[in-house]
């Protein structure tokens, strides 16, 4: 039984944080919208982003501060993975493909790889560097 | 209805099914490779050819297209979850397997995308 509401609050914070960030990538593509056949930057930008601060939070949790049960759940898997998408990224390289933009579409491909990867690991990398610098200043203090 | 809703109704379906699907597969399978993050990256892949090839193709509604594509697909799938698994395998020694990942997880989800699409001309 109490696994049971245990794992309904994880489906409900999943959810909810899920709505969140698919609203803030829904309103980022308003915002800037990519014309036809050109070069998805909002997509682009938006999994990027998504991946710097993943980075961050991920690391930041399992190798610092233990954090409350619901926060990956809700903040990983829910905001972070609904604001990030890989099948919006692969619908774009079709557009791209069928549009005759084979150059833009190995860009985008590439790009986005590139810029997600390199965002992850900056960000996980970045926190390690911040968590090693406070512990070393609180064995000195 | 308002853009917004239809989409905060889809994530509110997509990203649970991600989570359920990821634990499913990880209660199954050896997780050498993240076949979860995989499986639902591809399922979102296919859905949302399937859904954009039917309205963008052939006629059917916009709604649709918030609701499932930027709502359901768009939180079903996760670029960022996929780019940190990615990063774990490299960074545990597994390179080879982390490169596999990123050319299998993108060759299945371009081509479940193609799939999707075809289909959508089948039925419509």
């Amino acid at each position: 039984m109490k696994g049971a509401v245990r794992e309904a609050e994880i489906l409900a914070v999943v959810a909810l944080g899920g709505v969140l960030g698919a609203e803030a990538r829904y309103g980022l593509g308003l915002l800037w919208p990519t014309p036809v056949a050109s070069f998805p930057w909002t997509t682009l930008l938006v999994n990027a982003l998504g991946c710097l601060v993943i980075g961050v939070f991920l690391v930041a949790i399992t190798e610092g501060r233990p954090a409350h049960r619901l926060l990956r759940p809700f903040f990983g898997t829910g905001v972070l993975g609904g604001f990030t998408t890989f099948s919006t990224y692969c619908l774009d390289l079709h557009r791209l493909f069928e549009a005759h933009q084979p150059g833009l579409a190995v860009g985008y491909l590439a790009g986005t790889l590139a810029a997600a990867l390199g965002a992850v690991g900056l960000g996980a990398a970045g926190t390690r560097r911040l968590l090693a610098v406070r512990r070393a200043g609180g064995a000195a203090a | 209805m308002n853009g917004a809703l239809l989409v905060a109704a889809g994530a509110a379906v997509g990203a649970p099914l991600r989570y359920l699907t990821d634990r499913a597969v990880r209660a199954r399978r050896d997780p050498l490779l993240p076949w979860g993050t995989f499986a639902a990256n591809l399922l979102g892949s296919a859905v949302l050819g399937l859904v954009t090839g039917a309205v963008q193709a052939h006629g059917a509604s916009p709604q649709l297209q918030l609701l499932v594509g930027t709502g359901f697909c768009g939180a079903l799938t996760t670029y960022s979850t996929f780019s940190y698994e990615t990063l774990r395998l490299a960074e545990s020694g597994a390179r080879r397997w982390a490169a596999v990942n990123v050319a299998g997880s993108l060759t299945a989800g371009l081509a479940a995308v193609y799939a999707g699409w075809g289909l959508a001309g089948l039925i419509g």
